[in-house]
């Protein structure tokens, strides 16, 4: 470090690029200090959080605590239940992160002390922080739904939380008989990724179309409206003729209240239904680990400064991604990873003592209807002045008549926002 | 490999250095605030993983405004016209109708100020040409297409930012199809320059021109 000098840094960069940065300020790259950064979750928010305060200043102490030695990403999953997409294709390993100069430790996180800025691990270890930034994800509400539980889940998979789940949708699909009854209960909101349930409605039914057509879905929310409402719907009677039925939560009472996986039952307040494969997705909080810190409210998701992602109920502790309540972003995949960079630029700064400046936040969130027929919403946004909420400052659907050559171009920008996301985490 | 690290860890240095400038004050966010919520779906440093999203590192500066303007304004000429006239800074770019899927739903969302800001970032950081298939014989004839009619524009084999086109060596094919295609269906336009050419080019070679100059363009590393 020592001999990263500035000249040497012009010398080694050469050009106007590093005179540009130079020119400006001085950077924090010379810093004494040793500051230390713990990481809570090894998913998007946590590992694009550690990847962005490394980058942004490589002498802070980073480590990423992480219980599982691989990572199912959520996004494309549906296509490994529709079929088109094998899961190994969505399992990534964390062996680059010591690349970065990131450490992991292989651990689940049980507790944090939030006065002595320590976090303990089921395996026993003690780590330190200056600042801790937690991206734990979501817990499932056990129990919401009378007789959904754990056990439960083994015959009516929720598939919400990728890997083992998403593998065992795939299989009882491909071991269902034609003509069956496939029923999706998706939650009230807030919940991770809003069009998730209805882009896995329709790459199921591209699964059952071609191999099962005799087959019904039937989605039964607990909502009465969700995410591109109108292009799914458009989709599913464009691609699927009547295969999909969706019943608005108001007609049900609610969508979905009781399941009884012995006799493969699946009740509203009005009606029971037999079914062939039920996938019950049920209501969600923060993580555990974020309600035995003390980080959550009465909503059960955790209050933050929506301009540093630092807790509301204890300083020094940021919490991004689903478990945050992150006012005007949308729960998904992209909306954590510019909450952790917008993050990771907070972290630095503040452990520098600097202002961290205005944050800039996106989304992007593709949703594939058929192998050539995606949809979007993206959008742009910045922090309100008197930070209460993220404001929408531009960015929307995809027209509903866009031609079948822009829907195919948009298929192609899913993949390629697939590979970009995971190598923004994963690389 | 070697040299790629080293490029890269350079690259995250000048990066970290960018990301840190303490001086960067005012209404808006600083350049790597700004630009790092782009790179999920361009790719880390804006090197795009593909298949389809293009690379936007290593661009020129006045190109990425002129097409973050077209996307912006929805293709209005006038208003477009009106806002480079008003803004000095805007004197060399170049407006064309593009179109787009989400881009113009995103660039609604930025101000001129943070495209400027945007596209220096970009144009500041280097281009990096990603490995792919391509048909090696069609590339060849398409590098004779090339240097016939491309080549005054799209200077070093469509490599250089210096000319202000866009950078087409080592763009994934994909993408360069559906922008040639774009072009084709009138959807995007063609600089008067490039029209005239692409018609010599198709009397010349025929409808074989625009793929092989594809299959060209994605073999440069």
């Amino acid at each position: 470090m020592s001999k990263f000098t500035r000249r040497n840094f012009l010398k080694l960069t050469g050009g106007s690029l590093a005179a540009t940065s130079l020119g400006i300020g001085v950077p924090f790259i010379a810093s004494a200090a040793k500051y230390k950064v713990v990481v809570v979750g090894g998913g998007v928010g946590g590992l694009i959080a550690a990847k962005y305060i490394k980058k942004a200043d490589d002498s802070i102490d980073v480590t990423v605590v992480e219980p599982n030695a691989h990572h199912h990403t959520c996004f494309m999953s549906n296509e490994v239940i529709g079929g088109d997409r094998d899961i190994s294709t969505i399992k990534f390993g964390y062996e680059n992160l010591a690349n970065h100069g990131i450490k992991l430790v292989q651990d689940k996180a049980t507790s944090v002390d939030a006065e002595g800025h320590k976090v303990k691990t089921a395996g026993g270890t003690t780590l330190e922080y200056d600042r801790l930034v937690m991206s734990p994800g979501i817990a499932l509400k056990w129990g919401a739904i009378e007789g959904y539980d754990e056990g439960a889940s083994d015959i009516m998979p929720h598939a919400w939380i990728a890997g083992a789940q998403t593998a065992l949708l795939r299989k009882q699909l491909e071991d269902m008989d034609d003509g069956g009854l496939v029923l999706l209960a998706p939650p009230g909101n807030p919940f991770r990724c809003p069009p998730g349930p209805y882009e896995r409605a329709a790459q199921i039914a591209h699964y059952l179309k071609h191999h099962k057509p005799k087959s019904k879905i039937l989605i039964l929310d607990a909502k009465d409206k969700f995410s591109k409402q109108g292009l799914f719907m458009a989709g599913y009677k464009e691609v699927y003729g009547e295969m999909i039925e969706w019943v608005a939560g108001a007609d049900t009472g609610g969508g979905v209240k009781k399941v009884d996986p012995k006799a493969m039952t699946v009740s509203t307040d009005f009606d029971d239904h037999k079914v062939a494969v039920a996938n019950i997705i049920p209501p969600q909080k923060a993580a555990h680990i974020t309600h035995e810190a003390g980080l959550t409210d009465d909503s059960g998701w955790c209050p933050i400064d929506l301009g540093t992602f630092e807790s509301k109920q204890h300083k020094d502790i940021h919490v991004i991604g689903d478990a945050s309540i992150a006012t005007g972003l949308p729960k998904s995949g992209y909306a954590a990873s510019t909450e952790a960079k917008v993050c990771a630029h907070a972290v630095v700064s503040m452990l520098h003592g600097k202002d961290p400046g205005v944050a800039s936040y996106a989304n992007a969130c593709y949703s594939l209807i058929a192998p050539d027929y995606g949809i979007s919403v993206v959008a742009v946004y910045k922090l309100a002045d008197d930070r209460s909420t993220i404001e929408k400052l531009g960015g929307g659907l995809t027209p509903a008549d866009a031609s079948a050559e822009m829907r195919k171009r948009e298929v192609e920008y899913a993949y390629s926002w697939f590979n970009n996301m995971a190598a923004e985490m994963f690389a | 490999m070697l040299n790629r690290l080293i490029r890269i860890t350079l690259l995250s240095s000048v990066i970290g250095l960018i990301y840190l400038n303490t001086a960067w004050a005012g209404d808006t966010a600083s350049p790597s605030m700004l630009s790092d919520t782009c790179l999920g779906c361009h790719g880390p440093n804006g090197i795009s993983e593909g298949p389809a999203t293009p690379t936007i590192s290593g661009m020129s500066e006045i190109y990425i405004i002129g097409a973050m303007l077209a996307y912006k304004y929805n293709n209005d000429e006038d208003k477009i016209d009106e806002i480079i006239e008003a803004d000095e800074d805007f004197e060399d770019v170049e407006y064309f109708a593009r179109t787009s899927t989400v881009m113009s739903r995103i660039a609604e969302g930025y101000s001129e100020a943070e495209i400027k800001i945007i596209a220096k970032h970009f144009a500041e950081l280097p281009f990096e040409a990603q490995e792919q298939e391509v048909n090696s014989s069609q590339a060849k004839t398409g590098a004779k297409i090339h240097e016939e009619y491309c080549e005054k524009c799209h200077e070093d084999g469509g490599s250089s930012a210096e000319d202000d086109a866009g950078v087409l060596a080592g763009q994934w094919i994909p993408y360069l199809e559906y922008t040639m295609a774009d072009y084709s269906s009138g959807d995007r336009e063609m600089p008067k320059k490039m029209k005239k050419k692409m018609e010599e080019a198709h009397a010349e070679h025929g409808d074989q021109a625009v793929a092989d100059l594809i299959q060209f363009y994605a073999n440069q590393k």
